[in-house]
């Protein structure tokens, strides 16, 4: 059997910045220090499904959000967006493809343009990608704003007068104006106060059911993954390292960074048994990223070969991967 | 009161949030509204001087009158006559004309290069950033009337070598000005929302960077008027600028200084007259940083926000 083409897959895409060299490294002719945010990363997201990226902060979770968005130009890999190859193509012909990748940013307090009505930010997309002209992309801006839950006398106020959640939802109303196929949300919850979080959770989940949208949703917080995804992948040091169907992947880790997460979070699992110690120190700096296996400096199960084999995808359960040489085969 | 005693509870506590809100705002704003406010009267005062100086003096700027030369102020020479016996408070209005138009014109000229240049600056980066900010640096580094006196070297003296040789120096801060603001504006996350929404260039930057940037730029344009004006004195004072028998501030200085212990107000009051010009100009810009600073729509957008944040959240 053939599954159904995916709406969006990247394969082993890759993106990294080049730092400054200091003054003494520039006179040695050094190179200059190459910091690695996603490295090697595939993945694939099916029609009207919701894939949950989850890892700690430094795993380069929004440099690959942003790759998807093509806001920053990813170094290497590809990514296939409705059949055609997105990676490689300018700016200028991304053209209509552009329109059909939106995405929702972390903090509502500066991804609103503070200069601008609500009303004039959601019109302006509307006309932009001649979806409307001037008067009837005014005439549309309420439906938008109701589709977010907002009356629509917040047309017109600016962006301050708004509290947190009121910006997040104007954020998402102005990413669905240009009708989206696929939704990149970048921690779009993690900014927000907690009682509010679970309003914007949910009408996320509305809107990508209503919408029929495919949703690329990036948290740090398992318990919002688990509430929202129906796939998920967890992302270390740039690369993913276990991904599969959120219940299987989160009811039977195959990966110990996986297992120390939800360790962290007894509340998902009540019932499974405590992995002691969960995950020791800090994340490595993505300068200087461990050989063999990315996870040992952390990892409690890790053993001689860990070094020296870095472990490829290996698959263990239906849609289930895992990169581990240990863990799976225990 | 006795209202709020009918009134529900939650109502009530609503109206007092709104009321702390709205007061606390007023007093915060106090100030600055004044000096908004005193600052566009004294520069109005000019404004009106300007446009209807005919209208405020029955004798003409340069109508002599030789047989009463050198008059200290009095009810019918209200700041007295220089040595020719012009009436100084005619030329003092008249040239309110002069020296506003010289100090619009060499302020906004250079507002407009210069924001543009560091608009593309900072938001295109590149050796055009390179080949822009090395430019603002050579002029920057130069006293700037110096390098005035320079290019009105090569211009010529006269009103267009004023405005040729300020522009030519006045635009560097702008540029600095604002490709310092693009820099942080453009890493703002509307910016990026903006490509993302895939508007074009001139779109991202036009609509929401330079709005965004314009508000210091502004502020600093109201204190260079006051610098130009200034300027525009040292060089009628120096005879690079306006020339005699034009009534200009500067220039009124420069022909009184050899009279200054024997007629102090030749030269004084239409200092006095400059002083004032630049301190309206100078609370405009204080008063103005204020006010921008707090977004356009003030007071009543603020109240408003709140109140919608209240109703909704407990909703």
């Amino acid at each position: 059997m053939t599954a159904p083409a995916p709406l969006l897959e990247t394969t082993d895409l890759v993106k990294w910045f080049d730092l400054r060299r200091s003054p003494g490294g520039r006179l040695r002719r050094e190179a200059a220090p190459r910091l690695t945010a996603v490295d090697g990363v595939s993945l694939s997201v099916a029609r009207n499904t919701t894939l949950g990226v989850v890892g700690e902060s430094g795993s380069g979770k929004t440099t690959l959000a942003r790759c998807l968005t093509r806001l920053v130009e990813p170094d290497g890999g590809s990514i296939v967006f409705d059949g055609t190859e997105i990676s490689s193509l300018r700016r200028s012909e991304l053209g209509a493809l552009r329109r059909r990748i939106q995405i929702v940013f972390q903090d509502p307090y500066t991804s609103l343009n503070p200069q601008m009505t609500v009303g004039s930010m959601l019109a302006e997309p509307l006309r932009v990608h001649g979806i409307a002209e001037r008067r009837e992309a005014r005439a549309r801006v309420p439906e938008l704003l109701e589709l977010v839950g907002l009356a629509p006398r917040v047309a017109r106020v600016f962006p301050r007068e708004l509290s947190g959640g009121q910006r997040q939802r104007v954020a998402i109303a102005r990413a669905l104006a240009p009708q989206p196929d696929l939704l990149v949300a970048d921690e779009p919850v993690s900014a927000l106060d907690v009682s509010i979080q679970a309003q914007i959770l949910n009408l996320l989940a509305d809107l990508a059911e209503r919408l029929g949208l495919t949703m690329v949703f990036i948290s740090h917080q398992l318990s919002v993954i688990a509430h929202i995804a129906d796939t998920v992948a967890v992302m270390y040091l740039g690369r993913i390292v276990e991904s599969g169907p959120v219940e299987t992947v989160f009811g039977n880790p195959q990966h110990p960074y996986t297992a120390a997460l939800l360790a962290a979070n007894p509340q998902i699992v009540p019932e499974r048994r405590r992995r002691k110690p969960a995950i020791r120190g800090d994340i490595p700096s993505p300068l200087h990223i461990p050989s063999g296996c990315r996870f040992r400096t952390r990892c409690a199960y890790a053993e001689e070969r860990c070094a020296a084999i870095d472990p490829p995808p290996e698959r263990v359960g239906p849609g289930h991967v895992a990169r581990c040489v240990v863990l799976p085969f225990r | 009161m006795r209202r709020s005693i009918v009134r529900p509870r939650r109502e009530n506590a609503k109206a007092q949030l709104l009321r702390a809100l709205e007061r606390r705002a007023r007093s915060e704003r106090r100030w600055a509204a004044a000096s908004l406010w005193v600052g566009v009267g004294i520069v109005g005062l000019f404004v009106f001087c300007a446009l209807a100086a005919p209208l405020i003096t029955s004798s003409g700027p340069n109508d002599q009158d030789l047989l009463h030369t050198l008059q200290p102020p009095s009810w019918g020479h209200l700041l007295g006559t220089d040595n020719l016996g012009r009436d100084i408070f005619s030329r003092s209005v008249y040239a309110a004309r002069i020296d506003l138009m010289v100090g619009l014109i060499t302020t906004y000229v250079p507002l407009v290069l210069g924001v543009g240049l560091g608009l593309l600056a900072g938001y295109r980066g590149g050796w055009l950033e390179t080949v822009v900010m090395r430019a603002v640096d050579v002029v920057i580094a130069f006293p700037f009337i110096v390098l005035v006196i320079v290019v009105i070297a090569i211009v010529g003296p006269g009103l267009l070598g004023v405005y040729i040789g300020i522009t030519v120096v006045g635009w560097a801060l702008y540029a600095r000005l604002t490709r310092a603001e693009v820099l942080v504006v453009k890493e703002q996350q509307f910016v990026l929302a903006a490509s993302s929404l895939g508007y074009s260039n001139a779109r991202v930057m036009l609509r929401h960077i330079l709005p965004n940037v314009l508000r210091p730029n502004l502020v600093f344009s109201t204190l260079d008027i006051v610098l130009n004006i200034l300027v525009l004195a040292s060089l009628s004072f120096l005879g690079l600028g306006v020339q005699p028998p034009t009534a200009e501030w500067g220039l009124m200085v420069a022909d009184g200084q050899t009279f200054l212990l024997t007629a102090w107000w030749i030269s004084t009051l239409p200092g006095f007259v400059i002083v004032l010009s630049g301190v309206g100009f100078s609370l405009i810009g204080d008063g103005l940083a204020d006010r921008l600073g707090r977004g356009w729509r003030g007071r009543a957008g603020e109240a408003e926000g709140a109140l919608l944040t209240v109703v909704e959240d407990g909703a």
